[in-house]
């Protein structure tokens, strides 16, 4: 994890789907981004990836930046490299993935 | 098509049974991820961005319609409506559940097809030429060697953890359409003194360390070729590196090592292990050729196909791109393009698989091929059914004319879909094939191949142009290689050479038409492509072109 700037959440995939999901504040693995827990330093968010690793439910946990959009209604999780985004959203020659049940189309 | 013996089948299915256990455990929490990955994966089963992806073994790339209908069954069934044709002359389904990956498995065996050794450190997939059996130009039909190959290699107790995966490919012709160069092994048939015989190449390989292939042998019989194979297979597994995944392919071994010496090792343990097949190489063969036996060709008139051909604009560009010679005088080969002008190259819907399956079946022996550049072949159609042919991949949105131009582009899945990838591909071959369509007739022969990491999937290396996209502090950077090629024709297996620094997503097409314009300016007439004009010219003044409006260069 070494150059991980916070904040970050936590992210892995579910063992069952594949699908992406994301550590919420109640320790559950939820397939949206808004709903994750983040962590204002990475230290904190190491001591709970330590924990969450060996549980079972899901593959690969590990730690993803993320900025907080403060600035719009509710307040907003976004992803800092494009790679999380693309894996928040779903690939981009098909309309798969999250983007399909989150109501709007996202346009790059 | 070589039919499975009852051997086969009973393998498959033990080895759908044991994925089934191990899956049951793996879902019981018996099993650790870290346990159960080097198990799935020996079964196709990858973890994606997304999702999980099977990736479905195709030997030398041969369908049946029954079994290209079984593809567009598991499509509907377990995944999202499409397969992917990839370079290995495989399919992957990209939206599979873990917990449906058994049933698939076991679905696929209905077929006599499997995903065994798609993955891991293993032989893979051995590829040939899609027009193998069929190819005017070919010496003897190759799959009778690529199936040896398989059988041998298939569960090789010694081979099952090499220190990198192993891909070996052969041709029957001299015209290479199947990358022979750019392979772990690569097998070019010959005929040797009135017999036949193998030029052997070994080290060849794109990835982050592309190398072209450099000839072992020069003519090796055909009754050596599994002890020969597995005389190169054995000195690699001793002396190929097992500290650094980077360096553990053969073409490191093999360049570490000078091809001299490495060739020396490999005729010292030649003939003990020769002695050791006990000459059933060709006992072997024999047996295998007689289940590649040519179809009963159907002696139809050419008429239809002639009067067609005089009337319909459509049609005879389309026997001009994608209609190949066979070697029978009233046959042809047809390349299906799943390259349709803004869609996913080598993708095809359900709908597509059933319509290849049905014109194959009706129209073609029952046999389909997958090319290495993610088409799909018709390999014996009677001339006489080309407008009939033509009609129904119309009407199934099949019937794109563009083989061998710029639109039928090789692309990887990259980070669409691909947990490696470090950009987009899929996206950027799509623009580029709608960006061209209109002009694309006029460039003419162009091969465009795009991989989303070093990993080079799409064989950027080998592209006549290369694209490869890359993570400029955290932005989706695509870098060209121009003067590739992946041999066959009338320009050498080479590896392209890197045009200064990458482009972003939003200068690459504009750098393209430069590109694309410096072409049609320099070429001596429209039969110098662009590949040959690289050659003559070498590749300064594209280069120039490229940074013409960049002056920070």
């Amino acid at each position: 994890m070494a150059g991980l700037k916070a904040p970050v959440v936590i992210t892995a995939n579910d063992l069952l789907s594949g699908e992406v999901v994301y550590l919420s504040p109640l320790h559950t693995w939820l397939p949206t981004l808004v709903t994750s827990q983040v962590y204002q330093t990475a230290e904190q968010a190491e001591a709970v990836l330590a924990q969450v690793a060996i549980e079972s439910e899901v593959i690969g946990p590990y730690l993803m930046e993320v900025a907080v959009l403060n600035d719009v209604p509710g307040a907003s999780i976004v992803p800092k490299h494009y790679r999380e985004e693309f894996r928040r959203r779903g690939p981009s020659n098909y309309f798969h993935g999250k983007q399909e049940h989150s109501g709007n189309k996202v346009v790059s | 098509m070589y039919a499975y013996s009852e051997f086969d089948r009973a393998f498959v299915r033990d080895r759908v049974e044991q994925f089934r256990e191990q899956l049951d455990r793996r879902l019981s929490g018996a099993l650790t991820e870290d346990e159960f990955k080097p198990l799935r994966l020996m079964n196709g089963v990858y973890l994606q961005l997304h999702a999980y992806m099977l990736r479905v073994a195709i030997p030398y790339g041969t369908l049946s319609s029954d079994q290209m209908r079984m593809l567009a069954y598991i499509a509907d069934r377990w995944d999202r409506g499409y397969g992917h044709f990839t370079t290995r002359q495989n399919i992957q389904f990209n939206w599979p559940r873990l917990i449906d990956t058994a049933d698939i498995l076991s679905a696929l065996a209905d077929v006599d097809m499997h995903a065994i050794q798609t993955s891991g450190n293993t032989i893979r997939n051995v590829t040939t030429d899609q027009f193998a059996g069929a190819a005017l130009d070919e010496i003897a039909d190759p799959r009778p060697y690529a199936e040896l190959i398989r059988q041998w290699s298939t569960d090789h107790p010694e081979f099952q953890f090499l220190p990198r995966k192993f891909k070996i490919a052969i041709t029957g012709s001299a015209d290479d359409r199947a990358v022979i160069r750019a392979h772990d092994i690569g097998l070019q048939l010959i005929d040797h003194q009135g017999k036949h015989a193998f030029r052997v190449f070994v080290g060849g390989g794109l990835g982050r360390t592309p190398v072209i292939g450099q000839e072992l042998h020069p003519a090796l019989p055909e009754g050596d070729l599994l002890p020969y194979l597995e005389a190169i297979l054995s000195v690699y597994n001793m002396a190929g590196r097992r500290d650094n995944k980077y360096k553990a392919r053969i073409k490191i071994t093999v360049a570490a090592m000078g091809v001299e010496a490495f060739r020396t090792k490999v005729e010292s343990v030649f003939p003990s292990i020769k002695a050791g097949f006990n000459n059933q190489v060709m006992t072997m063969l024999d047996g295998l050729r007689h289940q590649f036996s040519p179809p009963e060709y159907d002696e139809k008139s050419r008429e239809p196909y002639l009067e067609l051909l005089d009337t319909d604009i459509d049609f005879k560009i389309w026997i001009e791109r994608n209609v190949s010679p066979h070697k029978h005088p009233s046959y042809a080969s047809v390349s299906i393009s799943l390259k349709g002008h803004g869609e996913t190259p080598g993708d095809a819907t359900s709908e597509q698989m059933r319509a290849m399956a049905d014109v194959a079946q009706t129209f073609g022996h029952d046999e389909l091929r997958v090319s290495h550049e993610q088409n799909v072949v018709l390999p014996h159609v009677a001339q006489g059914d080309l407008p009939e042919i033509f009609r129904r991949l119309q009407k199934a949105k099949l019937a794109v004319a563009n083989i061998g131009l710029l639109s039928d582009i090789i692309a990887c899945p990259g980070m669409d879909y691909c947990a490696l990838a470090t950009a987009r591909s899929i996206p950027v071959a799509q623009e580029i094939a709608l960006r061209y369509a209109s002009r694309e007739a006029e460039i003419g022969f162009m091969k465009i191949k795009i991989s989303g990491c070093i990993n080079a999937c799409g064989h950027h290396h080998v592209g006549h142009i290369g694209i490869l996209g890359l993570d400029k502090a955290g932005v989706e950077n695509y870098q060209i290689t121009l003067g590739g090629s992946a041999g066959g024709g009338a320009v050498d297996a080479a590896i392209g050479v890197k045009m200064g620094r990458g482009f972003s997503a939003e200068e690459l097409m504009p750098a393209l038409d430069r590109l694309i314009d410096a072409y049609l300016l320099l070429r001596a007439d429209v039969t110098e492509t662009f590949a040959e004009l690289v050659v003559r010219m070498g590749t300064q003044p594209f280069k120039e072109a490229l940074f013409v409006v960049d002056k920070r260069d």
